[in-house]
């Protein structure tokens, strides 16, 4: 690998001054699990690392009030193992868990899997379905704003020059909530979504839909939340006449491009498919917390 | 570019080494401090051959900076086996002839390690999908998942499993 400075600052503020201070490209370091990748093919060629995990606040999961606050570089390893965040959010921990193998999973963190800004990163969906937003910090002070507003294209996040996020806030569910997340890959383990679909839902006592989100990845430049998808399912049981609307809400919304993995046709029959099962779960789960 | 001073703690014994940044900790272990056992296969995380325990977690160490063992406890496939006493999982990957060319097997045995570490009755799905990550070109797996599952009897004191001595 080229040569590079490294740093690990002990605060957030620390890490801000480093950023500001780097004369060339600086980049953060959270699991590296794919920064590191890029440094040894020489897609990237930063002249400094800056090493979050030694930043308490950035590590771990946090219960304040009605949230859930999520540390930027903690590994998918503490997500899986928390079990009040698993209970309230299955889905997020679904899309964690398929986040590469049990060595991925002990460094790669979702702040990580967001920011690399893959349209099929698999914790996004979750997360995006969750209405979670996401503090930043950088040189002009903190901010928060809703995740979906990080990634804008394949590579491209709208973080400015000095920015990262700093942890995620993930309001905590509501009576009858509950969330399902699934991706197809063409084999069993350890591969990139074909499709990613999450489905997170609120029945009331009656089991009918009161709210909704339904997010897809891998089926255009970003993560995309479909709201035709998710108005098919509120106000409704999840009946055949929903699911077929969902199912073609779902299709409707995709703009996949075709690759090895699938083509155009192929991701958009499956992204109806997986909404349809992702709803079947995340009804179930709901109705289950009556 | 000035080397950084890294105190760390591999195998249980205090270890202090130079390196510079963009030195993976694969390349320290094997580079600096000549713990060969972990390979390298693909660089990129896909193969599991580098793979360490890092405070108690399997990581690929081709995918961890040198720098990043500050203070942190490494574990090495040097460091499994007791003395001479060979880890459970280590007698039963030669009992069961769990291995061919040999490559994967440091990998294989930590990341088993890690696994029976935190759950010493795994099953046969859950240890497939925690070995996901450990590619192997030779034994097409299936002697590789009966050793670790003899190895997790073993450890559980179940009658009738044992070690060959």
């Amino acid at each position: 690998m080229p040569r590079v400075s490294y740093t690990a600052p002990a605060t957030v503020d620390e890490a801000v001054k480093a950023l500001a201070g780097a004369a060339g490209l600086a980049k953060v370091l959270s699991g590296g699990t794919d920064l590191l990748v890029q440094l040894k093919s020489g897609r990237l060629a930063p002249e400094l690392i800056v090493d979050m995990k030694r930043i308490p606040e950035m590590i771990g999961i946090r219960e304040e009030g009605e949230f859930f606050v999520i540390g930027a570089a903690t590994p998918g390893v503490m997500l899986s193992a928390h079990e009040r965040l698993e209970h309230a959010f299955p889905g997020i921990v679904e899309g964690v868990d398929l986040i590469g193998s049990t060595q991925i999973q002990g460094r790669a963190s979702i702040a990580g899997n967001l920011c690399n800004a893959s349209p099929a990163a698999d914790s996004v969906p979750p997360v995006i379905a969750a209405r979670a937003t996401a503090v930043i910090a950088g040189p002009n002070g903190r901010r928060e704003v809703a995740v979906e507003a990080i990634v804008i294209g394949p590579g491209r996040t709208s973080l400015a020059k000095g920015e990262f996020v700093v942890e995620f806030k993930v309001p905590k569910p509501k009576p009858r909530q509950c969330d399902a997340y699934l991706r197809f890959i063409p084999r069993t383990e350890m591969d990139i979504a074909v499709v990613g679909c999450a489905v997170n839902v609120t029945l009331d006592a009656g089991g009918t839909c009161i709210d909704a989100r339904v997010v897809l990845g891998a089926v255009a430049p970003t993560q995309l939340i479909v709201d035709e998808a998710a108005q098919a399912l509120i106000g409704h049981k999840l009946d055949a006449d929903t699911l077929a609307k969902l199912d073609l809400a779902a299709q409707r919304a995709c703009k996949p491009i075709t690759d090895k993995r699938g083509t155009i046709e192929y991701r958009i029959k499956i992204a109806g498919v997986l909404a349809r099962r992702a709803a079947a779960i995340a009804f179930e789960r709901a109705a289950a917390r009556a | 570019m000035s080397k950084h001073h890294v105190t760390t703690n591999i195998n249980g014994e205090p270890v202090e080494f130079l390196c510079e940044a963009q030195q993976t900790m694969l390349d320290v272990l094997r580079d600096e401090l000549h713990l060969t056992g972990s390979k390298e296969g693909c660089g990129s995380g896909d193969c599991g051959a580098c793979s360490v325990i890092l405070d108690g977690k399997v990581v690929c160490s081709c995918l961890m900076l040198g720098v990043e063992a500050e203070g942190r406890k490494v574990i090495t496939i040097e460091g499994i086996a007791q003395g001479d006493k060979l880890h459970p999982v280590q007698q039963k990957f030669l009992e069961h002839a769990a291995l061919q060319c040999g490559f994967c097997t440091p990998g294989l045995i930590v990341a088993a390690k890690a696994l029976l570490d935190e759950n010493l009755n795994p099953t046969e799905e859950e240890t497939r999908y925690w070995l996901a990550g450990n590619l192997c070109r030779c034994t097409g797996y299936d002697k590789v998942i009966r050793a670790v599952l003899d190895a997790a009897a073993v450890m559980r004191g179940e009658p009738g499993a044992s070690v060959s001595t």
